[in-house]
C-alpha cells in the first residue's frame, strides 16, 4: 500500500478556500507521505499556490483540516479529540501533531516546521547569501543569544552557536555550489542560483516538510537536472518530506513519488506518476476538454494520427 | 564621435547660451527691466532698471553655457559656482562702494579659483562606471575607510571642548561647546535612535519626537514632584519612553508603508496636543521651569564651597558644566551606536534587517515579525527618551513647543540623508544639518549684501529643502549608501546601496 495512504505526514481534508465570489480551492482532500517527493500539479490557476498558502498559513482556509503529524503516523481518532478541543497542538505518544489551520505563518515555520519558496523569489536581496542562510536559523539562533542579551556582552556560549550556525550555512552553500559567492548580496546572482539559495535557506530552518512552489521555473535544461539531484540530495539525507509545484512535467514524472492533480480548484486524480500520466481526467484537464470521455477520445485521435 | 557635419562642442554651446539668454531677456524685460511705481504724489511712474536684467542674462546664460561645455555634473556645479561669484563679485565692484564693495576681491577670487579647480580635478576625468556587479568596487576599501574614520572623528570630537577651552578661554568656547558640540551631538544620538527604526527595519516613523517628549517629561515630571536625582531619572525616562513605543507599537504595527507613516505622525501630533492641555499635570504652554540641573554625580556645579570648582580647587566656570554636559551627551550617544552595532550582528539585527528585505519571506521562515518590529520601536524609543531626559536637564526648562513636528521630521532627514541604516553617514548628516543651521547664525556678513534687516537663520528651511532636492538627485541612498555584510566568510564586502530595500513598513 502506499506511503501516503500509511504514513501521512500531513492530511489535507476538505480543504476550501473562496475570495469573494471566487472558489480557488474545493473541498480538496490529499495527502502527503513522510519521506515522499509529492508533486502537486495542475493548470494555471488551478489553485495550487493558494493550497501551499493555506498549508504555510498565509491564507486561513475557509474550510478544512490541515493536520500535520511531524514525527510519526497519528491516530484518526487523536486528531478527532484535538479538533474537538480546540486546540492546535497535541503531544502524542507517536509525537507531535499540529493543527495547520489554526495556527499563524511564522509559528507553522517555527513550531511545526514547514518551510517554503516562493513562485516568485523571495530573497532577502540586500544581504549577503551567507547572511540569508543565517537569517533561517532565526529561532534556534534568539534563543542561543540568550534573547540577544548573552550575544550584547558576547558570551561565549552564544559565539560557539554562532560559529556552527555560520558552519551549517556555509556547508549548505557547498552543497548547492554557491560557497564562492557567500559574501556577495543575494540580489546579484543569476537568477538559477537564486533559486538554489531559497531552496537551501528553506532548509537551514530544518523543516520537517519542505513546500517548494515552482522551483524549475525559467531555469534552463542544466540547471533543472541539478535541481532535481538536490531535491533526491534532500529527500535521500535529511528527514525531509517534500511537497513541489512543478509545471515541467519530465521534472514532477522523474523525481515524484506521489503526485496530486488539481483543476479549477477540485481535486482531480491522485496517485503514483504512472497511474497519473494515464489518467484520462488529467488529460483531459491538460489538453482543455471537459469531460473524460472526450478527453480518450482526443487521446484515440492523437495515438491514432501518431501511429502511421 | 559627432559626425563632421555637425556641430563643435563649442558651437553648439554657445548656441544654447545665446537660446537661453534670448529667453531670459524675453521674460526678464516685463518683470525686471521695467517697473511701475507709485511716487510720493501717488502717481505712476516707470522706474527702469536695466543692469538687473542684463544680470539676469548673464547668470543664466552663462550657466547655461557650461552645462553645455561640461559632462560631470561636478564640474557643472563648481564651474557654475565659479561663474556666478565672479559675476556677482563684478556686480558689487561696479555698482557699490564702502563695505560692499570691499567684499568684491573676495567673491572675484573665490569664484576664479572654484572655477579652475572644477574645470582641473573633473574636466577629465571619465564618467562614473556603473558597477556591474552588486559588490560596489569601490567598496571594498570603502568599508575600512568608514570604520577608520570613525574613530578619527571619535578622536576629534574627544578632544573638541578641550582644545577649544585650552584656544578659547571659557568666555569664547561657551558657545561652540554649547551650540555647536551638544546641539550637534543630541542630533546624533536622536539620529542613531531613529536609524533603529527606519534605517534597519525599515517603519517610517513620522512621530519620533513623542518619544523625545516622553523622556523630556518624565525627567522633568519625577525631578520636581519627586525629588529623584538625574542619574535615577535617565534609566526611568528610557524605560517609560520604551514603555510608550510598545504601546503604540501594539496597534499600529499591523500597518504597512504609508498607514504606518500616518498613524506614528498622529501620535507625535496626539503627544504634543496633551502636553499642551493637561494643565494640572504639565503646566501646559508655560512648560516646565526650574528642572534640577546637572550634577557631577551628586556635586553641583555651583560657586558654593561644596560645588564642583571648589571640590576640585579650581575657579568657578559656568563652562564646566557645559563641558560635563558635553562628554555626558558623547557617551549616551556612543552607547546608542555600540548598542546599534552589536545587535545588527545579533539574530534580532539581523531579523531587522531581513524584515526590511522582505516581510513575507521572515515569516515563511519563523521570524515573529509583530515582535521583531516592536523590539526595534522599543529600542528606538527608549534612545529618544534618554535623549530627551538629556535636553531636559540641560535647558532646566521645557514646554510642547519643542517637540513639534518639526523636530520628527528634522531628525527623520538626518536619517535620510544621511544613508539609511548607515552609523556614520547618519552622524556627519547631524553634523551638516545641526551645524548648518548653527552656521547660518554667524553669517553676518550676508548683513553687508542684503541689508541689514536680512537674518540668514531665516533661510533654513529654503536650504534645507535644497539640500534635500539636489541629494535626491545626485545620492539618493544618502551620503553612505552602501551596506555593511553582518558576517561574512572570507572577505567583508560592502553591499551596493541599489541592492538595498528601504522598507515599506
Ligand atoms: N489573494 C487572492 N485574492 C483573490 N483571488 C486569488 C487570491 N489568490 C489567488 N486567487 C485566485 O485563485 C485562483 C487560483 O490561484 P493560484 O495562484 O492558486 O493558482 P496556481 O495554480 O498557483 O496557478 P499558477 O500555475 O499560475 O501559479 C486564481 O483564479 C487566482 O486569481
Ligand atoms: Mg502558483
Amino acid at each position: 500500500m502506499s506511503r501516503w495512504l500509511t504514513d501521512p505526514i500531513l492530511a489535507v481534508e476538505h480543504l476550501s478556500m473562496r475570495f469573494g465570489g471566487l472558489v480557488a480551492v474545493n473541498d480538496v482532500s490529499f495527502c502527503v507521505g513522510r519521506g515522499d517527493i509529492t508533486a502537486l500539479i495542475g493548470p494555471n490557476g488551478a489553485g495550487k499556490t493558494t493550497v501551499f498558502n493555506c498549508i504555510t498559513g498565509f491564507y486561513k482556509p475557509t474550510q478544512g483540516r490541515l493536520a500535520f503529524a511531524r514525527e510519526g503516523r497519528a491516530d484518526a481518532a487523536e486528531v478527532r479529540a484535538l479538533t474537538n478541543t480546540g486546540k492546535r497542538h497535541a503531544r502524542l505518544p507517536s509525537g507531535d501533531i499540529y493543527l495547520l489551520e489554526r495556527m499563524p505563518d511564522h509559528e507553522i515555520a517555527a513550531k511545526a516546521r514547514v518551510a517554503r519558496t516562493f513562485q516568485n523569489i523571495r530573497l532577502f536581496g540586500g544581504m549577503t547569501a551567507l547572511e540569508n542562510l543565517v537569517v533561517a536559523q532565526h529561532n534556534a539562533l534568539m534563543r542561543a543569544s540568550g534573547w540577544s542579551l548573552l550575544g550584547l556582552i558576547g558570551a561565549p556560549s552564544w559565539r560557539r552557536a554562532e560559529a556552527s550556525a555560520i558552519e551549517k550555512a556555509r556547508a549548505w552553500l557547498a552543497r548547492i555550489g554557491l560557497e564562492e559567492r557567500a559574501d556577495d548580496p543575494a540580489a546579484a546572482l543569476p537568477y538559477g542560483d537564486q533559486r538554489r539559495l531559497e531552496i537551501a535557506r528553506a532548509m537551514c530552518s530544518e523543516p520537517a516538510l519542505l513546500c517548494l512552489d515552482e522551483p524549475a521555473a525559467g531555469l534552463n535544461p542544466r540547471e533543472s537536472a541539478q535541481l532535481g539531484d538536490l531535491l533526491r540530495l534532500i529527500r535521500d539525507e535529511h528527514a525531509t518530506s517534500i511537497l513541489i509545484i512543478e509545471h515541467d512535467m519530465s521534472v514532477v514524472m522523474k523525481i515524484s513519488d506521489h503526485v496530486v492533480v488539481l483543476d479549477y480548484g477540485a481535486l482531480i486524480s491522485d496517485g503514483t506518476p504512472d497511474f497519473v500520466r494515464n489518467d484520462p481526467h488529467v488529460i483531459a484537464a491538460y489538453l482543455g476538454v471537459s469531460d473524460a470521455a472526450e478527453a480518450e477520445q482526443v487521446v484515440a485521435e492523437i495515438s491514432g494520427e501518431a501511429r502511421p | 564621435m559627432a559626425p563632421a557635419a555637425a556641430p563643435s562642442r563649442l558651437q553648439q554651446a554657445l548656441r544654447d547660451a545665446a537660446f537661453a539668454g534670448l529667453v531670459t531677456a524675453a521674460l526678464s524685460f516685463p518683470m525686471l527691466a521695467i517697473r511701475v511705481e507709485s511716487d510720493m504724489n501717488n502717481r505712476l511712474v516707470l522706474e527702469e532698471r536695466w543692469p538687473l536684467m542684463f544680470a539676469a542674462i548673464a547668470f543664466i546664460a552663462s550657466a547655461r553655457f557650461l552645462a553645455s561645455m561640461l559632462d560631470d555634473w561636478r564640474a557643472r556645479a563648481g564651474a557654475v559656482a565659479g561663474v556666478w561669484s565672479m559675476l556677482l563679485g563684478a556686480g558689487l565692484a561696479w555698482f557699490t562702494t564702502g563695505a560692499q564693495a570691499a567684499l568684491a576681491p573676495w567673491f572675484l577670487g573665490g569664484g576664479a579659483l572654484l572655477l579652475a579647480a572644477a574645470l582641473l580635478l573633473f574636466r577629465a576625468s571619465p564618467q562614473e562606471a556603473e558597477p556591474a556587479s552588486g559588490a560596489a568596487p569601490a567598496a571594498a576599501s570603502a568599508g575600512r575607510f568608514v570604520t577608520l574614520a570613525g574613530f578619527v572623528a571619535l578622536g576629534v570630537v574627544v578632544a573638541y571642548p578641550l582644545v577649544l577651552l585650552g584656544w578659547l578661554g571659557p568666555q569664547g568656547s561657551l558657545k561652540w561647546i554649547n551650540n555647536y558640540g551638544v546641539q550637534i551631538l543630541i542630533y546624533v544620538m536622536l539620529g542613531w535612535g531613529l536609524n533603529i527604526v527606519v534605517g534597519l527595519a525599515g517603519l517610517l516613523d513620522l512621530g519620533y519626537v513623542a518619544f523625545y517628549a516622553v523622556g523630556a517629561y518624565a525627567y522633568a515630571l519625577l525631578a520636581t514632584t519627586f525629588g529623584l536625582s538625574f542619574w535615577i531619572c535617565l534609566p526611568l525616562a528610557g524605560i517609560l519612553a520604551a514603555f510608550w513605543g510598545i504601546l503604540l507599537g501594539f496597534p499600529v504595527l499591523r500597518l504597512r508603508g504609508d498607514y504606518l507613516a500616518l498613524v506614528t505622525l498622529a501620535f507625535g501630533e496626539i503627544i504634543t496636543i496633551v502636553l499642551t492641555n493637561w494643565v494640572e499635570l504639565t503646566n501646559g504652554e508655560s512648560g516646565i521651569s526650574s528642572i534640577p540641573r546637572v550634577t557631577f554625580f551628586g556635586i553641583p556645579f555651583t560657586a558654593a564651597p561644596d560645588g564642583f570648582a571648589a571640590t576640585f580647587g579650581i575657579a568657578f566656570s559656568p563652562i564646566h558644566r557645559t563641558i560635563f554636559l558635553f562628554y555626558l551627551i558623547l557617551v549616551l550617544a556612543l552607547i546608542t551606536n555600540v548598542v546599534t552595532i552589536r545587535l545588527r550582528r545579533l539574530p534580532i539585527g539581523r531579523a531587522w534587517e531581513a524584515l526590511r528585505e522582505d516581510e513575507i519571506a521572515c515569516r515563511s521562515l519563523g521570524v515573529n515579525t509583530t515582535n521583531t518590529k516592536l523590539t526595534a520601536f522599543a529600542l528606538g524609543a527608549m534612545f529618544g527618551g534618554l535623549a530627551g531626559a538629556f535636553f531636559a536637564v540641560r535647558q532646566g526648562f521645557i514646554n510642547p513647543n519643542s517637540f513639534t513636528f518639526m523636530e520628527s521630521a528634522t531628525i527623520l532627514a538626518i536619517v535620510v540623508l544621511g544613508g539609511m541604516g548607515s552609523q556614520l553617514g547618519v552622524a556627519l548628516a547631524a553634523v551638516v544639518m545641526i551645524g548648518g543651521t548653527e552656521i547660518l547664525r554667524e553669517l553676518d556678513f550676508l548683513k553687508a549684501v542684503f541689508g541689514a534687516d536680512f537674518d540668514p537663520s531665516q533661510y533654513r528651511m529654503l536650504i534645507f529643502g535644497f539640500a534635500m532636492v539636489a541629494m535626491m538627485v545626485w545620492k539618493p541612498r544618502g551620503l553612505i549608501s552602501t551596506r555593511e555584510p553582518s558576517i561574512f566568510l572570507k572577505e567583508r564586502r560592502a553591499v551596493a546601496g541599489a541592492l538595498v530595500k528601504e522598507g515599506r513598513g
